[in-house]
């Protein structure tokens, strides 16, 4: 059992960093200030449902306008030449070798009023706010967490088979017979691990909203960054409750998918 | 069996196919006959599988025409041809069961849910697997994977089914069972197969038609004792059984010279004196007394076969190889007989000898006596010859005079080679650069449908110079 011993390290840094954090936050959010076992944090909460649900709604959209954009994008990098595939994950990539902060930044300075695509709009006679709505932070979050929809839709792809294409179209199906019947059935795996990827974080992230949305977008990782530095008790609570929810949602989603990969 | 027009449904006409500049397809003509078991026979890189897939659809060629049934199909995507594939690694799909691959086709049809129950449960009767529909295909074994393949084609009940080597996967016993199952299953549903194979024994079992094909053209096309008895050329005697290969002198109709040994045989028409490739088929010798025979050897090496000895014979400088029940120990002096029936006589594959090509002097060196070539896309230095700078030069080198470059510098690079085919001295091989063909006598075996670096012997040339314009 040598092979073990090199993941101790990890075991360790999950236990001290994750682990540890997870039972306080479970800690904080069942008590009150003085220490008492309490409901109260969670009662606290209740009163960001709004914000919360709001999030999520974000979330799902965001998720799902990735996987609309990302899809076709990873099949087509999935049918290129090993040389292609390669610079078109490279161009992928590229973005995230930027900061985060950076990037949003940039959005800011795109749209707001005067900017480069304001003032061309302006100039074919369209006048609009841009900045600070829910659809520019729509926009920075699907910018945001793209290539994490598109890598492992891209990786799942690129496995699969050629031959089983040109199989299926041997039987008769033409091209949206073999998307349909082959290339999303074994691309499920793939779609679930983009979601994941991209739902996950988007739900709970914060500062996209405080650039890009305005004052009513708030998000909920953005109350949870706030709350905390005066009441972690209300903030470990709201935090649990977002961690419970896409906890239930990722366990659906995967029943789904196992299913889906098993029957027709 | 009477052929009329109307019963060949493939039909392939001149086509043509290249990538990257390298031929695969040289123009070549082949009609399938309706309910026939057709074969493609060829070593790897002849562009059998390539065939295949240009009448399965996955390919176009650049030029030629593809016949199905009487129309042309050129263009047509493969779900729109009656045609259905076996490939070579299966493809079954993983992510349904056996009976879900099997109704694939159906569904896709729309056939109704009922009829496709029915005709999933004939068709797992037919290929042996009765009570299969529920299992997972990656569960199942590669003989089992194989049927499924056969059945999710045949189901769709295809005019035509093409095979791409479907039984390579499979070991030796299960290949065997799977080759009368196949021919069986052929017979029973009455449908056009063709099978493609490298496998020459697998071809003489199950077809009826057999296509020998080597570098993009077909050598012969013929039932399998046609092309086993009657082989066209060396090479298809070569790659069809076992077969010594000879290089003879046909010195009148029935006459052949074969090691200074004149021999009696049956073909005519080849003219007089006219070098030939003699073939005997090493079960048509006839072991007798050294005294009753023309042809005298000595056993070298024995081997038992099963059903026969293969025997070793070395008989003036060449090797022979015979198949008999009975052993003649190592060592013995045998006479080597055979029936003029049995001594075939086919034209040479390649006629020039003197490997003739033309060279441009582009430099010449007086004082060092020497000169720099072209030839095609190389250029190089040949030393002792000094010809003036401008000259074109006919060089002629016999085959002993070609080599390949062992330390990868030779003076043509990327040659391919086309054939490799022993002559019982040595290996005759036939070599295709850009320009010409070559022939190489060569002692080693060489790996054919490679690219190969060229070497030549300058001290075995001839020159000539070539007068004003190009007699070429």
């Amino acid at each position: 059992m040598r092979l073990k011993r090199p993941s101790i390290p990890y075991i360790a840094w999950m236990l001290v960093f994750t682990l540890v954090p997870i039972v306080l936050i479970l800690y904080y959010s069942f008590t009150d200030r003085s220490g008492q076992l309490s409901l109260e944090a969670f009662s606290k909460a209740f009163g960001y449902t709004d914000v919360f649900l709001r999030s999520l709604w974000i979330a799902f959209i965001s998720t799902l306008i990735c996987l609309v954009l990302a899809y076709p994008v990873a099949y087509f990098m999935s049918r290129q030449k090993k040389s292609v595939q390669n610079f078109l994950t490279m161009l992928i990539m590229i973005p995230m070798w930027m900061n985060f902060l950076l990037r949003i930044y940039a959005w800011v300075t795109l749209l707001q009023n005067n900017g480069p695509i304001d003032t061309m709009l302006s100039f074919l006679g369209i006048h609009t706010q841009l900045l600070g709505n829910q659809n520019a932070v729509i926009l920075g979050m699907v910018y945001e967490y793209l290539p994490f929809m598109v890598l492992p839709l891209y990786t799942v792809m690129s496995k699969i088979d050629f031959r089983l294409i040109e199989a299926a179209s041997d039987l008769g199906a033409n091209r949206i017979g073999v998307m349909r019947k082959v290339v999303f059935p074994l691309s499920i795996p793939g779609i679930i691990s983009g979601i994941t990827m991209v739902l996950v974080p988007s739900a709970s992230t914060f500062l996209v909203a405080q650039y890009l949305g305005g004052t009513n977008d708030i998000m909920i990782g953005d109350v949870i960054d706030k709350i905390f530095w005066s009441d972690n008790h209300t903030g470990s609570a709201i935090a649990l409750v977002l961690m419970a929810a896409i906890f239930i949602f990722l366990i659906i989603l995967n029943l789904f998918g196992d299913e889906e990969a098993i029957a027709e | 069996m009477k052929q009329t027009k109307n019963d060949i449904i493939v039909s392939l006409k001149d086509i043509f196919v290249e990538f990257d500049g390298e031929v695969i397809l040289n123009h070549i003509n082949l009609d399938i006959r309706d309910k026939e078991f057709v074969t493609i026979l060829g070593p790897s890189g002849c562009g059998k599988t390539t065939t295949l897939r240009i009448i399965g659809g996955f390919l176009e060629p650049k030029t030629g025409e593809v016949y199905f049934d009487g129309e042309k199909i050129n263009g047509l995507p493969p779900h729109k041809r009656n045609v259905n594939t076996v490939f070579q690694k299966y493809s079954l799909f993983p992510h349904l069961n056996v009976f879900d691959n099997i109704a694939f086709g159906m569904r896709i049809k729309k056939v109704p849910k009922d009829e496709i129950k029915k005709r999933v449960k004939e068709m797992l009767a037919i290929v042996d697997l009765k009570g299969y529909e529920k299992r997972s295909v990656s569960k199942l074994s590669g003989g089992q994977q194989q049927r499924v393949a056969i059945a999710r084609a045949l189901v769709c009940d295809p005019k035509v089914l093409l095979l791409d080597e479907p039984l390579g996967a499979l070991d030796l016993k299960l290949r065997k069972i799977m080759q009368s199952e196949l021919k069986q299953i052929q017979q029973k549903t009455n449908t056009t197969f063709i099978y493609v194979t490298h496998d020459q024994e697998e071809a003489l079992t199950m077809s009826d038609t057999v296509v020998v094909m080597n570098n993009g053209i077909i050598e012969q096309i013929g039932s399998p004792t046609d092309v086993y008895n009657e082989p066209v050329n060396a090479f298809v005697a070569d790659f069809i059984g076992e077969a010594n290969i000879l290089n003879g002198v046909m010195i009148d109709d029935c006459r052949v010279r074969v090691l200074e040994e004149e021999l009696e045989c049956v073909d005519k028409g080849f003219g007089q004196n006219t070098p030939v490739d003699v073939v005997i088929r090493p079960e048509d010798i006839e072991v007798v007394k050294p005294e009753e025979a023309k042809l005298v050897g000595e056993v070298v090496d024995v081997v038992f076969k099963g059903v026969h000895y293969e025997m070793t014979v070395m008989c003036k400088g060449c090797e022979w190889i015979i198949h008999s029940t009975e052993c003649s120990p190592v060592g013995t002096t045998i006479g080597m007989k055979v029936i003029p029936f049995n001594i075939q006589i086919m034209n040479k594959m390649f006629l020039d000898e003197k490997n003739t090509f033309y060279a441009d002097v582009i430099s010449s060196d007086k004082t060092e006596n020497s000169i720099t070539v072209r030839v095609e896309d190389s250029e190089f230095e040949i030393e002792g010859h000094y010809y003036e700078e401008g000259t074109k030069l006919a060089i002629s080198i016999p085959p002993s005079g070609l080599s390949i470059a062992g330390d990868g510098v030779g003076h043509l690079d990327d040659v391919y080679i086309e054939s490799v085919i022993f002559k019982g001295e040595h290996n005759e091989i036939i070599l295709e650069s850009d320009s010409q063909k070559w022939l190489m006598q060569s002692d080693v075996d060489e790996q054919v449908a490679t690219y190969v670096p060229v070497k030549f012997d300058f001290a075995k040339a001839e020159f000539r110079v070539m007068e004003g314009e190009n007699e070429a």
